[in-house]
């Protein structure tokens, strides 16, 4: 097993706080941070004609926005840190692609926030957080 | 340049002058709208819808529909049964069995298919079939199912054409379809007249896009609602499509769209549950229903035209729902993300199989189990009306059989057919729109300003294509569809030998096992 932690980082102040305690403890532990972006996407939802034929040129601005809006800061903060920091940005289904990144990456564990709203709709579909405690073949923290 | 210039500006004029008669004679003189352009159209159409639906000397047979069929069958031929050997590999590449995850987030085999399956799935499957069974009687069945089959190898060549020689834009984007492919395709085989075919092709396309694509579905679905709610003016229910159309395709109003889409899929299934139940529900009728769809097949049952009448209604009402070989199905297919064009071709081939063999036959059966064909108890033969049509159990016709068909089981069911007819004429009427603007950017350009001009004229159609029932019109459409389909097989015929070259280079390194399976 590698000595490195997932962060799942979508820029919320959840996520945020997941990367402070990430960075926390690799003081500690010298683990190296790989910040986690996935982008929702599912190959079997609808698009119409136009979406269909503008696909590409989409994806190439949303990867473009999320790593310069995102991904780029927090890299840049953490490197200005001195902490060893990689970054990775997928399209899928969120839990399922953090699962992905943490194997290929042999990773030590998942560090996730929450947002510590129970709705109704987290009650009925389940959260991220939660859906990864439950599957993740790697241990998951969940940072409130 | 210049010749094409003025091709360019006599074709601006032409469009202009139709677009400006409809309209000015619906604001005018409300009352004779029907009149009016009945008569514009029928003047100078005529001759054309005339050549189109001409029977072959010597027969009742149109040649357009015979045209369609040995496509059909020389491309299954060619292809060696193409839509046989390879459904298993079509399956597990919609399922995204051979996807790299490292293209997610670019279109996959299955939106493309479901995309161009909601262009296609619609008025045809719900009221083509009856049109067709009332008249070709059950045997129509049998050959629509065989039409469907032959079909899909129409469908394998055009679509894998459609990626081929699509053209991708710096930016990004794609414009794919059959007046790239020919235009390409005959320059790269040295064939002349691409050019000629192609922008011939883009004009039957604008034409078939604001006609079936666009007026025939605004009036079948006004039909239907004031079959629901009482006789009401037409052109209302013109203006709240056309205010809704125009709002997803001028105004970029994509929910909508997406809304419409996710709930289309629902009653296709819907539909799909009702039939099955409906068949299950009378397990005991299903096989003398099949003998009367094979006897009817080969006999007629004392329908007009006899077996050839069973035989080219099933043809003619096939070909219309699927389709295949009219090429509009390239155009939809030509966005996905793929380095091997056959994949897409491929995958296209389920659209006819699930279209035709699987919804429409499943009308057909519910309407033949559920005994709304009468026939005479003596003789075992239809009983048919003064218009040569078979006489139903309720003296209903096109929809409205259907609509009967299922209502003899479930009550409530007319209504739920009128939601799904409206939404199926206007996810059809999206599709179209695009298929439309793409041959129009075609022969004008890409730009603002020309989109805005076609997207602006389609939505003028659609008020005047629910307003009144005009017969010409939609005649003229039809032939304009088929048309489509004269063009783009003549291009098919002569770039087949690209696709096979494409489909044994891939069928030998996929049996090599040169493409990895990620699932």
């Amino acid at each position: 097993m590698s000595n490195q932690y997932i962060v799942a980082y979508d820029g919320s102040p959840a996520a945020q706080r997941a990367v402070d305690y990430a960075v926390e403890r690799s003081k500690t532990s010298g683990a190296a941070i790989l910040i986690a972006h996935v982008l929702e996407w599912s190959p079997y939802s609808f698009l119409t004609q136009e979406e269909l034929a503008e696909r590409h040129m989409r994806r190439t601005e949303e990867l473009a926005r999320a790593k310069s809006a995102i991904v780029d800061p927090v890299v840049a903060s953490l490197t200005a840190k001195g902490v060893p920091v990689t970054s990775d940005m997928r399209y899928g289904n969120v839990p399922d692609t953090l699962v992905a990144i943490a194997q290929e990456a042999d990773a030590a564990q998942i560090i996730i926030g929450r947002t510590g709203q129970s709705t109704i709709v987290a009650r009925l579909f389940g959260s991220v957080a939660g859906t990864l405690a439950q599957m993740s073949p790697v241990p998951v923290t969940i940072v409130p | 340049m210049l010749c094409l210039n003025k091709v360019r500006l006599a074709l601006i004029a032409a469009f202009a002058m139709l677009a400006a008669q409809a309209a000015h004679s619906q604001t005018e003189a409300a009352q004779t709208l029907d009149q009016q352009v009945n008569a514009i159209f029928a003047a100078s159409t005529g001759w054309f819808v005339n050549f189109i639906f001409a029977p072959i000397p010597g027969t009742n047979v149109a040649w357009i529909v015979v045209w369609l069929v040995v496509a059909a069958s020389v491309f299954t031929i060619y292809f060696g049964f193409i839509q046989f050997r390879v459904w298993r590999h079509s399956i597990h590449l919609v399922s995204g069995k051979y996807s790299d995850p490292n293209d997610a987030g670019e279109v996959s085999h299955f939106q493309a298919l479901v995309t161009a399956l909601s262009g296609t799935v619609g008025l045809g499957n719900i009221a083509g079939v009856a049109v067709a069974v009332t008249i070709g009687g059950a045997g129509a069945t049998f050959w629509m199912i065989l039409a469907g089959l032959l079909g899909m190898a129409s469908k394998f060549t055009e679509c894998t054409l459609g990626v081929k020689y699509r053209n991708e834009y710096p930016n990004g984007t794609v414009s794919g379809g059959p007046m790239y492919y020919i235009t390409k395709g005959f320059a790269e085989r040295g064939l002349p007249g691409g050019k000629i075919l192609a922008v011939l092709f883009a004009i039957f396309c604008v034409l078939g896009s604001l006609g079936g694509g666009n007026m025939f579905q605004a009036n079948q679905a006004h039909q239907q609602l004031a079959g629901v709610f009482g006789d009401f003016p037409g052109w209302i229910t013109g203006l709240i499509f056309a205010a809704v159309v125009f709002a997803v395709i001028v105004g970029g109003i994509k929910s909508i769209a997406q809304v419409t889409e996710k709930i289309v899929p629902f009653m296709g299934i819907l539909y799909f549950g009702a039939a099955l139940i409906i068949i299950l529900m009378n397990l005991d009728r299903v096989v003398p229903a099949f003998g009367e769809i094979i006897n009817g097949a080969f006999t007629g049952n004392g329908v007009v035209g006899g077996f050839f009448g069973a035989l080219i209604q099933g043809f003619r009402r096939a070909a219309f729902s699927n389709e295949a070989g009219v090429g509009s199905a390239a155009i939809a297919h030509s966005a996905v993300r793929t380095k091997e064009p056959i994949t897409e071709g491929f995958v296209s081939l389920m659209e006819p199989f699930i279209d035709t063999v699987v919804i429409c036959t499943m009308t057909a059966l519910v309407i033949v189990i559920t005994g709304q064909l009468t026939t005479d108890p003596a003789t075992g033969l239809y009983l048919l009306g003064e218009d040569g049509r078979i006489l139903t159990a309720t003296g209903a016709t096109g929809v409205g059989l259907t609509s009967a068909a299922f209502a003899s089981a479930f009550s409530w069911f007319p209504y739920v057919l009128v939601v799904a007819v409206i939404l199926f004429a206007f996810s059809t009427m999206i599709s179209w729109s695009y298929y439309g603007l793409k041959a129009w950017t075609y022969m004008f350009g890409e730009g603002k300003t020309q989109e805005l001009t076609f997207k602006i004229m389609f939505c003028v159609f659609i008020v005047v294509g629910a307003a009144a029932s005009l017969d010409p019109v939609i005649d003229f459409s039809d032939a304009a569809i088929f048309a489509m389909a004269v063009v783009n097989i003549i291009g098919l015929y002569f770039l087949m030998p690209i696709v096979k070259r494409e489909l044994n280079s891939y069928l030998e390194r996929l049996q090599a096992g040169q493409f990895k399976r990620y699932k």
